[in-house]
């Protein structure tokens, strides 16, 4: 019987991909690549880890409660009357100066802006001057849609609708005299939530979009009124709302409110006496929160964070620890049998 | 069954009797009863499953009744009813992907029959309607109709063959595409009918259809000019099946009976049972848990939840009021409509995409098997099958192997080894005989004449020349004449020649069963050359080179119960002779006493050498008996009922007091490689037994040869002669020698370690163990039901003692016992059947792997089996190699999918605690999406496709690799536990790591502050990160489509983020991570966490990855040698090895 040479249609492919032969890496995790990897990484965890660490350090942090449970705090008379418009001061002492540029946050405590319910009542095409959703917000808003006659709530929601309207002045106590620290508004929110994000309606004057609307249930002032002071700040656009706007991770959760770049203020705080003189509007005993203002300087890491430098340091050197363990069992056991 | 739920669907009281009549060309006839054109289902043939209009509805039903596709369709709707976290398209989108793709996959499959049925249905054939060849569409067929087919056509509908362009009324059919059967079987006419078949009228009275291939039953009723009619008995030799070719005839006419849905070949198209791999069985088992974990953490929460609402102030603080709706909403079912909703947010724990995953490896990597050269056999030009790819996993698993013997263990190809006459022992030397001092030059001819009677000798010669239903091939007049110039030369040479073979073979034989060929053959060795059947009569070129003829009378046809075959053919003189030839237990019994024991220590001796050997009886018939059996045999043909039996009365009542003429023996050769490839087989672990319908010496020396038992194994036999041994009762000392055995195998034998018969190596003493098929069912069906299940029990102990068992004599049905029983016993271990041949199919379905031989027993097997390979040996690398592989792949696929959906959704069950229990997703709907879908599903496919973590020649030459994966040991609960602490870990990790983080949001140098996405994509980031590099970590063979695909699914997860977070998209309602991955990246001290978190998360791993290496550095040392030997002798880059 003469077998035909001929290929026969049904025999396989003799390709190194059918046969499973493909050219292959084979890493083997030697004692040879572990070890002195681990002493690497562990060495430059811990050089980070430093880094961090004193960085960290040498932040400069100023946290004050100003909630106003206690008697003894001025805000007391704020806290348990309700009354509007309440004012109460802070007096403060800062013995070294207080490195600027200063960034001064406010933070809120048990204060769920991560609730589901709470940050899906947001309409973002409202904010994002869609004029249709101003006649007509988005039913997410419920129950902040709109008020009881029926005219729709802009901006529409329970994120806007409790808006922080806490407000804050610093004086600096100069010899009995209250010298006004400047704060600077700008850049406190992300740049491209100001720029891309949120959008006023293209409509002049920007009262004339919000014609037919109320403001939010909380607001005393209209959106569009936020900021007398600046009117580009105004609307949507406005840095306050819009950090407000970005919802916060945790129930304790601190924002940025201003931050101090000018005048004698630009290279810090100098040591002294300062008044916070606070605008007491915001409830939060209602849900057992509290209130509190934080003086911070930033560094390139961001706000002060010792757990990124610690965490660095203990995984650095468990790193340096393991490779040594590695290297003593390495040596027991291993080695003999490879010569 | 199949008939009776046929009719039912059919409807019509007529179909329930259990006769069909036929009016052959439609023809009314001269008949007292009014003419009912009876209705039967029209020619077409419907295999596709769907049509254009019930095809979605029928697609949908059908996938939706796989319990995980309902799971996602009830988690789909509860997201569309009830207000949850997460939008419907979260998990509408993936199942929507699933079931479309699926539903493509089948309607392309299904358009693909249709295009098949299409072919079928409108293919035209030539139809005699009214005298006039008209040409029909072959879906137009009616039964009754009388239908030409040409040569080479395929018949369109069963028929009965009614006349043939050959003169002798026969045709030739290939059944290839029914049975697989090549060879060429002759098929006859309805004798003595008109040549005019316009002019005959005739009805056909036959059996309702049924799916048996082999059987058929029917009568004809013959009209003549007003006489009486005539009746002719038809059988499956009259039925030419649909599906069937014409051979060798130029055209053929005959008359519809089955036509469509209800021919044979229709009744046979059914889809077999379903077989799970253990590994599915482990995936719904880790599901159960999953489920449970997902469903108490949603408890959990739902409870968690209002107990901390409870306080007063938190359920509904000022700035997060309740809509009137919610208020309203009765608490009960807020409680419920909560659970839902934690169900909802949850419920990525559990993928759809598992299961795509698991699908596609599995269809993907059948590939492999099919593509492998290595089971490609350049005989039959064929290579590996896969019949399904379900079970790929399973072949990594097998701790049992069922084998047949003939076909599978042996070649099945037969030679012709000696005879015995008379007692007298004849041995063929083949072309050596010249050479052999001890041989006279002419060889076997002149010791025949030296030993037996010369009359003796012709006579069974001619036994040998007749009693058989070999055909002779008939090819070109050319290749004819060649065939009488081979006989010319015969003629002039008084020796045969092994020379002259070749060309003789090239004429060929066609026969069912190749020692039938062997015998013939041999039969042509010693001067009697059987030149071929015509019209009836058998011609045979006798040593005298003088043409004998005979009348071929009848041919009582071989069956497996008779085990033997015999016919009636008169002589010239006029003498009437009955030639049987059988297994010597068929036949000793028939033959006068006296005879039998001079043959009967020859037939033993060829036996135990591992020999076929058959006995060949004859018979003279006088008139009278001649005539007796004539009228009995044509009597029981024309029954159209119980036809067998009444056959089998007659045959046995025929086959009696012959006289015994000799035996044969037939060499039935080894596969090749067949004693290596069991070796490996047990050496991995396996247990190997053979189930043979072949007598209990054959078997055990096929046994004996390729190396199953061997000289020191100690043979345990429980057979009829053993159980006779005692003279007692057959049970009693069945109970006895039970014990007896189980006294010497399991009780005295120290305890079997894992790995089982690797014993052998270490010098223990081994057992083997033969049962035949009588002695296992007095075992299996003793007379009282304790009794059973005690022998039972001790059987299968013994059993799983012994090296290896030997059952024989085992009836097809019996052989799917044993596995069964196997199958069932304590552990349920994982058992395989390998065979070739139709009588394998039920063991071959039982087994939970079956195995088909592509040989030349047709290829029913193959149609049955899960996987068909060409050769036994390819069994060695389907099993150590592919299997082993493919089951570490599968179990790394499962593991690793739990883990990573487990530490996928932890962090956003951690969330719930800081986020007042509102089910706040952590992750964005996107991420949620695609997290299984594109960020992580790549690169395990690509593992469990390409991963040889131990490369497959290394796997072949070391067998007991593969026991180290036996038992499911890749996904036993310790491991599973294992992955989970380990997602569980991950998922802690990510969690609390960024939630310290984010102890002072303000992360950025600008002093702006993260919120809450952000806090969710570092979470996701590290996730994905993890992940991704853990399976790198696990990667143990990197080609570069592993590096492809991990590499580049980072890549398309940092690019999707910055994508999806670069664009105000329109659709969306919330644009949640507008910017948010960007900004993300701009901090410092969000690279730094992720660093931290992904390296923190692996430490462990690595650890463990460089520790555990000395606990095994045997297997890798070797492997390094192995490899570098392996690497010098041939520069391949399969295997390389990084040093």
């Amino acid at each position: 019987m003469v077998k035909e040479k001929k290929k026969s249609p049904d025999r396989p492919d003799n390709t190194a991909f059918t046969q499973q032969r493909l050219p292959a890496w084979q890493p083997i995790l030697s004692a040879g690549i572990v070890i002195p990897g681990f002493v690497l990484i562990g060495l430059a965890f811990i050089g980070i880890g430093v880094g961090l660490f004193i960085t960290s350090r040498d932040i400069q942090v100023l946290e004050m409660d100003y909630t106003g449970t206690e008697a003894s705090s001025d805000c007391n008379k704020c806290a348990i009357t309700n009354t509007k418009n309440c004012m109460c001061s802070l007096d403060f002492n800062i013995s070294t100066l207080f490195k600027g540029p200063v960034f001064f946050y406010y933070g809120l405590t048990n204060y769920f802006q991560n609730h589901r319910r709470y940050g899906v009542s947001r309409d973002d095409s409202q904010l994002y001057g869609d004029l249709t959703n101003f006649k007509d917000p988005s039913t997410d808003c419920k129950p902040y849609r709109v008020d009881s006659n029926g005219k729709p709530i802009v901006p529409c929601g329970a994120v806007a609708n409790s808006m922080f309207n806490d407000t804050f002045k610093l004086y600096q106590n100069v010899n009995g005299q209250r010298n006004l620290v400047p704060f600077d508004g700008k850049g406190i929110a992300w740049w491209t939530d100001y720029n891309v994000k949120f959008r006023n309606p293209s409509v002049e004057p920007l009262k004339n979009a919000f014609n037919d609307t109320v403001k939010p249930l909380f607001w005393t002032r209209a959106v569009y009124e936020l900021d007398f002071s600046d009117p580009s700040n105004n609307g949507f656009l406005n840095q306050d709302f819009l950090v407000w706007m970005r919802r916060a991770a945790l129930p304790n959760f601190r924002k940025l409110y201003r931050r101090i770049t000018e005048g004698d203020y630009k290279e810090g705080l100098p040591a002294g006496n300062y008044t916070l003189e606070i605008s007491y509007n915001y409830p939060v005993l209602r849900f057992d929160g509290r209130k509190k203002v934080v003086f911070s300087n930033v560094s390139w890491m961001g706000g002060k964070n010792d757990f990124l430098g610690i965490a660095y340091l203990v995984i650095g050197s468990l790193c340096v620890v393991m490779s040594m363990v590695m290297l003593i069992v390495y040596a027991k056991f291993k080695f003999p049998e490879d010569n | 069954m199949l008939r009776r739920s046929l009719n039912r669907l059919l409807g019509g009281d007529e179909r329930r009797v259990d006769n069909r009549t036929i009016y052959i060309g439609h023809q009314s006839f001269p008949v007292n009863e009014a003419f009912i054109p009876p209705k039967f289902c029209d020619n077409r043939i419907v295999s596709s499953k769907y049509t254009v209009w019930n095809f979605l509805p029928k697609n949908l039903f059908e996938q939706f009744r796989r319990i995980a596709n309902f799971y996602f369709l009830i988690i789909f709707l509860v997201q569309v009813i009830v207000d949850t976290p997460t939008s419907p398209v979260t998990s509408g989108l993936p199942l929507f992907f699933v079931i479309t793709v699926t539903a493509i996959k089948q309607g392309y499959e299904d358009w693909l029959r249709h295009k098949a049925d299409r072919e079928v249905n409108k293919s035209t054939v030539k139809v005699l309607e009214n005298g006039e060849e008209t040409s029909k569409e072959s879906e137009k067929i009616k039964v009754g109709d009388i239908v030409e087919v040409t040569e080479n056509d395929t018949f369109p509908c069963d028929l009965i063959l009614l006349q043939s362009s050959r003169d002798d009324g026969t045709c030739f059919v290939t059944t290839a595409s029914l049975d697989g059967e090549s060879n060429h079987k002759t098929h006859y006419t309805v004798p003595d009918i008109e040549r005019d078949l316009q002019s005959l009228s005739a009805t056909i009275e036959c059996e309702q259809p049924q799916p048996d291939l082999y059987k058929f039953n029917g009568r004809m009723h013959i009209y003549k000019n007003d006489q009486e009619p005539t009746v002719r008995s038809l059988g499956p030799e009259n039925l030419l099946l649909k599906g069937a070719t014409l051979k060798n005839t130029q055209k053929i006419c005959g008359v519809a009976v089955y036509t469509g849905m209800e021919t044979k070949m229709a009744l046979n198209y059914q889809g077999k049972s379903q077989k799970r791999s253990v590994v599915e069985k482990s995936i719904n088992a880790f599901l159960l848990v999953y489920l449970c974990i997902l469903v108490s953490k949603a408890l959990v929460c739902t409870t968690l939840k209002y107990v901390w609402q409870n306080k007063p102030g938190q359920d509904e603080p000022w700035y997060n009021e309740k809509t009137q709706k919610e208020k309203d909403t009765n608490l009960y079912l807020k409680m419920f409509t909560d659970f839902l909703s934690f169900m909802v947010l949850f419920n990525f724990i559990i993928p759809v995409s598992m299961y795509v995953t698991v699908e596609m490896q599995k269809f993907l990597g059948s590939f492999f098997i099919t593509w492998d050269k290595d089971f490609f056999d350049p005989e039959i030009q064929e290579g590996a099958l896969v019949n399904t790819s379900d079970l790929n996993e399973e072949l990594g698993q097998v701790e049992y192997i069922f084998t047949d013997k003939t076909g599978t263990l042996t070649q099945n190809n037969m030679e012709f080894i000696e005879c015995c006459i008379d007692g007298f022992q004849y041995k063929h030397r083949g072309a050596c005989s010249e050479l052999d001092g001890f041989c006279v030059t002419d060889g076997p001819v002149n010791k025949l004449q030296q030993k037996a009677g010369r009359e003796r000798e012709e006579l069974f010669l001619r036994a040998l020349c007749l009693c058989h239903t070999v055909q002779v091939k008939e090819s070109t007049e050319q290749a004819r004449s060649q065939g009488e110039d081979c006989i010319d030369q015969v003629d002039g040479l008084p020796v045969e020649d092994e020379a002259l073979q070749p060309p003789q073979e090239e004429r060929g034989f066609i026969a069912s069963s190749p020692d039938e060929i062997a015998l013939v053959k041999g039969a042509m060795r010693y001067g009697f050359t059987f030149l071929g059947l015509e019209s009836k009569t058998m011609k045979i070129l006798n040593r005298n080179k003088d043409v004998e003829m005979y009348e071929l009378l009848h041919v009582l046809n071989f069956d497996p119960v008779r085990r033997r075959m015999s016919v009636i053919v008169r002589s010239r003189s006029g003498d009437t002779l009955l030639f049987c030839k059988g297994a010597d237990s068929s036949i000793f019994p028939r033959v006068r006493q006296e005879e039998v024991e001079r043959i009967r220590m020859h037939v033993e001796r060829n036996a135990t050498d591992g020999y076929r050997t058959l006995c060949v009886a004859y018979k003279h018939l006088s008139e009278e008996e001649y005539a007796q059996a004539d009228e009995g045999l044509r009597e029981a043909r024309l029954a159209l009922q119980d036809r067998e039996e009444k056959l089998m009365a007659v045959y046995n009542q025929v086959e009696t007091g012959m006289n015994l003429l000799g035996a044969t023996a037939v060499e039935d050769r080894l596969q090749e490689e067949a004693a290596e490839t069991m070796e490996a087989l047990q050496g991995a672990g396996m247990k190997v037994w053979v189930l043979t319908g072949d007598k209990m010496e054959t078997a055990k020396s096929t046994c004996y040869a390729c190396g199953l038992f061997q000289k020191r194994t100690e043979l345990l036999e429980l057979t009829v002669r053993t159980l006779e041994d005692g003279g007692r009762k057959r049970e009693d000392r069945l109970h006895e020698l039970l014990s007896e055995y189980h006294k010497k195998a399991v009780q005295d034998a120290p305890p079997v370690k894992a790995g089982g018969s690797r014993g052998r190596f270490f010098g223990k003493q081994d057992y083997g163990f033969i049962i035949d098929g009588p002695s296992l069912s007095i075992v299996l069906s003793s007379s009282s039901e304790s009794n059973s299940n005690l022998y039972k029990n001790l059987f299968l102990q013994i059993c799983q003692n012994c090296t290896a068992v030997l059952c024989c004599r085992m009836a097809p049905l019996q052989k799917a016992q044993i596995v069964k029983m196997v199958k069932n016993c304590k552990g349920s271990p994982i058992t395989l059947s390998i065979g070739d041949g139709a009588n394998d199919v039920s063991m071959i379905l039982e087994a939970h792997v079956g195995i088909g031989i592509k040989g030349k027993e047709g290829r029913q097997a193959v149609r049955n089996s899960d996987y068909a390979i060409p050769k036994l040996k390819h069994l060695k690398k389907l099993l150590l190699a592919h299997g082993h592989l493919y089951y570490v792949r599968i179990a790394h696929l499962v593991q690793y999918f739990f883990y990573k959906n487990l530490c996928f959704i932890l962090p956003q069950f951690l969330y719930q605690f800081f986020c007042g229990y509102s089910q706040q997703p952590l992750y964005d709907a996107a991420y949620l999406t695609m997290y299984n879908i594109c960020f992580t599903s790549m690169p395990i496919l690509a593992y469990s496709l390409f991963e040889q973590h131990i490369c497959i020649e290394f796997l072949l030459k070391n067998a007991n690799l593969y026991s180290e994966v036996a038992k499911n040991a890749m996904l036993r609960w310790e491991l599973f536990l294992y992955w989970t602490l380990l997602g569980v870990f991950h998922g802690l990790v990510f969690f609390f790591g960024v939630r310290f983080l984010f102890g002072n949001p303000a992360l950025q140098d600008n002093g702006q502050v993260f919120g809450n996405w952000s806090y969710g994509t570092i979470v996701f980031t590290v996730l994905v990160f993890t992940v991704t590099l853990k399976l790198a970590l696990d990667t143990r063979h990197w080609t570069w489509i592993n590096h492809f695909v991990i590499w580049g699914s980072l890549a398309f997860y940092v690019f999707f983020s910055f994508f999806w977070g670069g664009i105000i998209w329109p659709f969306q309602k919330h644009q949640r991570l507008y910017f948010v991955f960007a900004n993300m990246l701009s901090s410092v001290s969000a690279w730094l966490v992720i660093i931290l978190l992904i390296l923190l998360s692996l430490l462990p791993e690595i650890l463990l990855v460089v520790l555990r290496k000395p606990r095994g550095p045997y297997a890798r040392k070797l492997s390094e040698d192995d490899l570098l030997q392996s690497s010098r002798l041939q520069p391949s880059h399969h295997c390389p090895i990084s040093t």
